[in-house]
């Protein structure tokens, strides 16, 4: 990792420590909007790490990206930093200027909830894009629409939908947005292409998140079960939590290598079925480590109290947002197959 | 928390050392069947570890005095996960390579290294691991098998079992008591020990499988010169510990069934259910994330770290990962496990449910390793 790789990870690290204090019991009900929270993030750029530096960006490493990513999850950061760096990047590729503020992504919704005809160098859409991260506080959501003539990347502002709020298990924003207009040329492009897959690449981020969160769960139980005493032992003494812990470890440990397949194939080696990998590996992990967590926490970790639910409910939420493991497990497996069965070695070294 | 630094680039050079190995497997495995590809690291063949050794695939990172080739760990590693995803019988020289070899440049006399060292890299010498003991499995501390010093040397009286490939192999890195049964750790040292010394009786382990690949040793009165000793006396401990992390890391911890996976979807065909593609897909997405961890940690090794926790993690998910194989095949394409019946799948799948129980065993049970990495965690 490079030198200024290690300055932007330790300043992103102080930040999000600052912003977010480790399991602070005010997190527990967030509600509002941290406006200020977000601005500090987007004062340390953040938000545009994805460009490269001549676009005023980091040209961050994978390992640095996910890196932050990792952070993000273990300071369940209520911000939509994933989206807006994932928006940002795919504005600055299609040559849009990207609005000021916090932004999302809607990938195309499957079962034609969203109706979508070109009009001239514009689209028109009708529909509603169901589950937007932070729809309601988004200066701009970055859609990618199916049309007759292929797919079209649009930049939405906020006088183009009307959001109707709703959250997810773990209380972040998850707002449905409804589409009936024209949207103007000047935030349209037409066609397809690898970098603009946003479903994919929100898998490969909450994956990263993901990997973040399930290494402060671990940390939290580890602790945990070496401060509480029954039968005048710390617990951790047993065995039988030893064991249960370092099956926590070993999915730490995976869902860490599987974080660093997506941020690499973010970064450009991999692609779809590399970040398809990474999000069924740490949906599989996140499952297991929260079980197990809670397990460890006994009754004092089911309770609203306790700050293991702020992670435990984003993992729950999480491993089901851009696709849940059978899913992608579907499709990884659909091309394997295709590969036939002499084709499946080449293909996980080429990788 | 345990980091796995992202593993070394590769080049173009590895990816060159690559198709050498392939186009040198599609000869070399040709006709060989999936029943037999199925047994890799378990498959002894002397004439293949030869060909090998010619082809300088064994010994590779070692120093060219020694009759090694100066290349990396990676490129060693790269041979090896073609080895083994071909089904390529690397059981001759795999121990010898692996750990023994490493051992001996390491610790070793120079009169050790000289004239054993160039023999392994072309693939001529084999080894064995002498460490468990009836009453001294997990707990390897509880050696009994005991080195007494006498003029000239030690006398050595004892029994050691699960010596794989014993019976085939020319050496075995022996370790046992020089102290006191007291000092448990401290009191342990290893020895290099010619297997046709006088005194060393090889006894055959059948497995559940039928097949002869463990043994057991009784040495009763066996002479060892003092020049057989590897490494200090009283260090047997902790040179053991150094040898785990090439040992456990490997990747035939989650390769030994990689040709049970191949045949299944050889068996599904393009047009498999959705179900099966969901299968297929887990599998492969673990697959590729156990791949990554291990080849961190070949770069960790590559940097002369001892990443013994990072080992034992490996080593307990690739165990899990395996294990599980044969059960998510019989359910999916319901076929019965056989040795015999004639059918690829049927045959592999029998073979490794034979196996299966063996991975969470062999170089370290699973509660030993997770006792391990509860240790790594701050809980012991």
């Amino acid at each position: 990792m490079s030198e200024s790789d290690e300055i932007v990870l330790d300043s992103t690290r102080r930040l999000f420590d600052d912003l977010f204090p480790r399991d602070e019991a005010s997190r527990r009900d967030e509600t509002a909007w941290p406006a200020q929270a977000w601005a500090s993030v987007e004062e340390l750029g953040l938000p545009l790490a994805l460009l490269s530096e001549d676009q005023g960006g980091f040209g961050l490493s994978a390992e640095t990206l996910a890196g932050i990513m990792a952070l993000a999850g273990e300071a369940a950061l209520p911000l939509p930093l994933a989206e807006t760096m994932i928006a940002t990047r795919l504005l600055g590729v299609s040559g849009i200027e990207a609005p000021q503020g916090p932004l999302s992504i809607a990938p195309a919704p499957s079962g034609g909830r969203i109706q979508a005809t070109r009009e001239g160098a514009g689209l028109r859409l009708s529909g509603v894009l169901p589950r937007v991260p932070w729809g309601a506080q988004a200066a701009g959501i970055v859609l990618v629409a199916d049309t007759a003539e292929g797919p079209c990347l649009a930049l939405l502002r906020p006088a183009d939908y009307r959001v109707s709020a709703g959250k997810n298990l773990a209380g972040e924003p998850r707002d449905d947005v409804a589409l009936d207009g024209a949207i103007d040329g000047a935030f349209v492009r037409p066609g397809d292409c690898a970098a603009r897959d946003l479903k994919a690449l929100g898998a490969a981020f909450r994956a990263m998140a993901m990997a973040g969160s399930i290494g402060r769960v671990l940390a939290m139980s580890v602790a945990y079960a070496n401060e509480r005493v029954q039968f005048g032992r710390p617990i951790g003494k047993f065995q039988a939590i030893q064991q249960n812990l370092a099956i926590v470890a070993g999915q730490a440990a995976a869902s860490a290598g599987a974080a660093a397949i997506a941020a690499e194939a973010v970064s450009g080696r991999g692609g779809r079925l590399a970040m398809a990998a990474a999000k069924l590996r740490t949906g599989e992990a996140a499952g297991i480590v929260a079980s197990i967590a809670h397990q460890v926490h006994g009754a004092i970790g089911c309770t609203h109290e306790h700050s293991l639910h702020i992670h435990t409910r984003r993992l729950w939420s999480w491993r089901d947002e851009f696709g849940n493991e059978a899913e992608w497990s579907r499709e990884l497996g659909e091309h394997v197959v295709g590969l036939g069965a002499d084709g499946l070695w080449p293909f996980v070294t080429s990788l | 928390m345990l980091t796995f630094p992202p593993p070394p680039e590769t080049t173009s050079a590895i990816e060159t050392l690559r198709r050498e190995v392939r186009d040198f497997l599609a000869v070399e495995l040709k006709d060989r069947k999936p029943m037999d590809r199925a047994r890799t690291w378990t498959g002894f063949d002397a004439d293949f570890s030869r060909k090998m050794g010619e082809r300088g695939w064994i010994a590779m990172t070692w120093p060219k005095r020694y009759g090694g080739h100066e290349r990396s760990a990676l490129e060693r590693y790269v041979v090896m996960e073609e080895m083994l995803a071909a089904g390529a019988p690397v059981a001759a020289h795999w121990i010898s390579d692996r750990q023994s070899g490493p051992l001996l440049l390491k610790v070793g006399t120079e009169a050790q290294r000289e004239a054993i060292l160039p023999k392994i890299a072309r693939g001529e010498c084999f080894f064995a691991i002498g460490m468990s003991e009836p009453d001294s499995g997990s707990d390897l501390a509880a050696t009994r098998t005991r080195a007494t010093p006498v003029e000239g040397g030690f006398r050595v009286n004892g029994t050691k079992v699960w010596t794989t490939e014993a019976h085939q192999c020319h050496y075995m890195i022996l370790f046992c008591r020089t102290g006191t049964q007291e000092d448990r750790k401290g009191g342990t040292s290893q020895f290099l020990v010619d297997l046709k010394t006088p005194g060393i009786t090889i006894r055959p382990i059948l497995d559940v499988a039928g097949e002869h690949h463990f043994n057991e040793i009784v040495l009763e009165d066996v002479f060892l010169p003092q020049s057989a000793l590897v490494g200090k006396l009283g260090d047997g401990w902790d040179q053991v510990m150094g040898e785990l992390a090439f040992e456990r890391s490997g990747p035939e911890r989650f390769l030994s069934s990689f040709v049970l996976l191949t045949e299944l979807i050889r068996e599904l065909g393009p047009d498999a259910s959705d179900e099966a593609k969901a299968v297929i897909g887990r599998l492969t997405g673990h697959l590729m994330t156990l791949r990554y961890l291990s080849r961190s940690v070949a770069g960790l090794l590559q940097k002369g770290e001892n990443p013994a926790l990072h080992a034992a993690v490996v080593k307990d998910l690739g165990a899990l990962y395996e294990q599980a194989m044969p059960d998510v095949v019989r359910q999916l394409v319901g076929i019965e496990p056989s040795l015999t019946s004639g059918n690829d799948l049927s045959e592999v799948l029998g073979y490794i449910t034979l196996t299966a129980p063996s991975f969470s065993l062999r170089g370290g049970t699973r509660e030993i390793l997770r006792g391990i990495i509860a240790r790594g965690l701050g809980l012991r």
